[in-house]
C-alpha cells in the first residue's frame, strides 16, 4: 500500500509529467487558456491513461513476452483503437459526456504523455495495481499543471504585457517558474 | 501542383524560416527533455532526422496505395517501425547515449513534426521533394536542438561535448541542466525572436510607410519563380 502511495505521489508532483518530464506539452500550451477547459482536458487525459495502463499491463504480461521489439507498434495501435472504441461507447451511452470530452479524446491518442506512460510503465516493470496508481498519479499531475497554468494565463490576459512577449515565449518562461517550484517536492523523498 | 516552388526552397524553408521548433513550436517534448547536454541533443536530432527522412520517403512512395480513411494509422505504423529500427541501432552503436535518452527515443513516434510533415507534405508531393522537405525539417529540428543543448550545457556545466570551455573559475548554473532550464532557454529564444521580428517589421514600416498589402517582402528566389 505504501508502495502504491509512493508511486502515486511521485508521478503526481515529484516527476510531474509536464513540468519535470516535458510530456504532453502540446495540450499544456494549447488548451491552458481557460481553467474550465484545462480541468476537463486533464480529466480526459487521466481517463485515457487508466485505459492505457490496463492495456499496457495486458500486452506486456500475456502477449509481448517474447517479442519486445514489437512493443512500440503494438502500444500505439492498441491505445489508438481502444480510445476510438471508448469514444464510440461514450457517444452511445452518454452524449452529454461525449460533448464535454469529444474534441479532446481523439487528440489525446497522439499525446506523448500517453505513450510515455506506457513506455515508463514497461521500463520500470510495474505490475497491474502499480500501473494503475502510476496512471492516476500522472493524470492528476497533468491536471494540476494544466489548472495552475490556466489560472496564471487568465490573470495575464488582463495584465499589461509588452506586445512582443504575448505568446508561447512568455508561457514557456512561466512554465519554467512552475517547474522550478515543483522541484521543491523532490525534498519529500530525499530521506 | 507545387511546380512554382524551386526545389532548393523545399530544403531550406525548414531549416530557418519555418523551423519546426523555434517558429512552429512543434515537437517540444524532445526539444526540452533531452537537451541537457550537447551530445544528447545531437543524437536526438540525428535520430529524428533519420526517422523523418525514411518515413517521408516510404510514405511518399506508397501514397497512392494508402486509403485516405486509415492514412494516419498507416503513417503511425510506418513511423513506429523506423523508430524501432533507430532505437535498436542506437542501442548497438552508442549504448551510453541510448541510456541517457531512455524512453524519449520511443517517443519520437509521437513527435508531431514527423506526423505533421507526412500529412502536410509527403502525402501530396513527389518522392524527391518529400525527401528534400524531410531533410530540411529534420535539419531545422537538429539545429534547434543544438542551439538549445549548446546553451544549456555551456551554462549548466561549463562544458561543450564534455570539454571544459569556461575555465576553472566558472560557477555552473546548475538550474540550466535541470528541467526548468529547458523551459527558460526555449522561452528566451522565442521571446528574442519575437522581439526581433517586431523590430524588423517596424523598421520596414518606416522605410515603406505606404506599403499595405504584403506583411513580408518576397524573397528573391520567389520573384524569380
Amino acid at each position: 500500500m505504501g508502495d502504491l502511495l509512493w508511486i502515486f505521489v511521485s508521478a503526481m508532483v515529484v516527476n510531474n509529467f509536464t513540468l519535470a518530464l516535458f510530456l504532453g506539452l502540446c495540450p499544456f500550451l494549447g488548451v491552458s487558456g481557460k481553467i474550465g477547459t484545462a480541468i476537463r482536458m486533464g480529466a480526459a487525459d487521466t481517463f485515457v491513461m487508466l485505459i492505457t495502463a490496463t492495456a499496457t499491463w495486458f500486452l506486456n504480461t500475456f502477449i509481448l513476452g517474447n517479442a519486445p521489439y514489437l512493443r512500440l507498434i503494438s502500444f500505439i495501435i492498441v491505445i489508438a483503437s481502444l480510445v476510438q472504441f471508448v469514444e464510440m461507447f461514450i457517444k452511445k451511452v452518454s452524449p452529454t459526456l461525449f460533448r464535454e470530452l469529444g474534441i479532446f479524446l481523439p487528440l489525446i491518442t497522439t499525446n506523448c504523455a500517453i505513450l510515455g506512460l506506457a513506455v515508463f510503465q514497461t521500463n520500470r516493470g510495474y505490475g497491474f495495481l502499480q500501473g494503475l496508481a502510476f496512471a492516476v498519479g500522472a493524470g492528476a499531475g497533468l491536471t494540476l499543471a494544466l489548472a495552475l497554468m490556466a489560472s496564471i494565463r487568465e490573470q495575464i490576459e488582463v495584465a499589461d504585457v509588452p506586445a512582443f512577449a504575448r505568446g508561447t515565449g512568455l508561457v514557456l518562461i512561466i512554465a519554467g517558474s512552475l517547474s522550478l517550484a515543483f522541484m521543491g517536492f523532490a525534498g519529500l523523498f530525499s530521506q | 501542383m507545387r511546380k512554382q516552388v524551386p526545389a532548393r526552397e523545399d530544403l531550406l524553408k525548414g531549416i530557418w524560416r519555418e523551423n519546426p521548433v523555434l517558429v512552429q513550436t512543434l515537437g517540444l517534448c524532445p526539444a526540452l527533455a533531452v537537451t541537457n547536454s550537447l551530445a544528447n541533443g545531437i543524437a536526438m536530432g540525428l535520430a529524428t532526422l533519420a526517422v523523418l527522412v525514411a518515413s517521408s520517403f516510404l510514405i511518399s512512395v506508397l501514397k497512392r496505395y494508402i486509403p485516405g480513411e486509415v492514412r494516419i494509422t498507416a503513417y503511425i505504423l510506418i513511423i513506429a517501425t523506423f523508430v524501432t529500427l533507430v532505437d535498436m541501432t542506437l542501442q548497438a552503436l552508442v549504448p551510453d547515449i541510448h541510456k541517457a535518452l531512455g524512453a524519449f527515443i520511443a517517443l519520437i513516434v509521437v513527435n508531431c513534426v514527423i506526423l505533421g510533415r507526412q500529412e502536410a507534405f509527403a502525402s501530396k508531393n513527389p518522392v524527391g521533394r518529400s525527401v528534400l522537405d524531410a531533410l530540411g525539417m529534420g535539419g531545422g529540428f537538429l539545429l534547434a536542438l543544438v542551439m538549445m543543448s549548446g546553451v544549456r550545457e555551456l551554462l549548466g556545466n561549463g562544458t561543450l561535448l564534455g570539454v571544459n570551455v569556461m575555465g576553472p573559475n566558472f560557477e555552473p548554473w546548475v538550474i540550466m541542466i535541470l528541467p526548468p532550464g529547458g523551459f527558460f532557454t526555449l522561452g528566451t529564444y522565442l521571446l528574442v525572436f519575437s522581439w526581433w521580428r517586431g523590430r524588423r517589421s517596424k523598421a520596414r514600416k518606416r522605410a515603406w510607410p505606404h506599403e499595405v498589402t504584403s506583411p513580408r517582402l518576397p524573397e528573391p528566389e520567389e520573384v524569380v519563380a
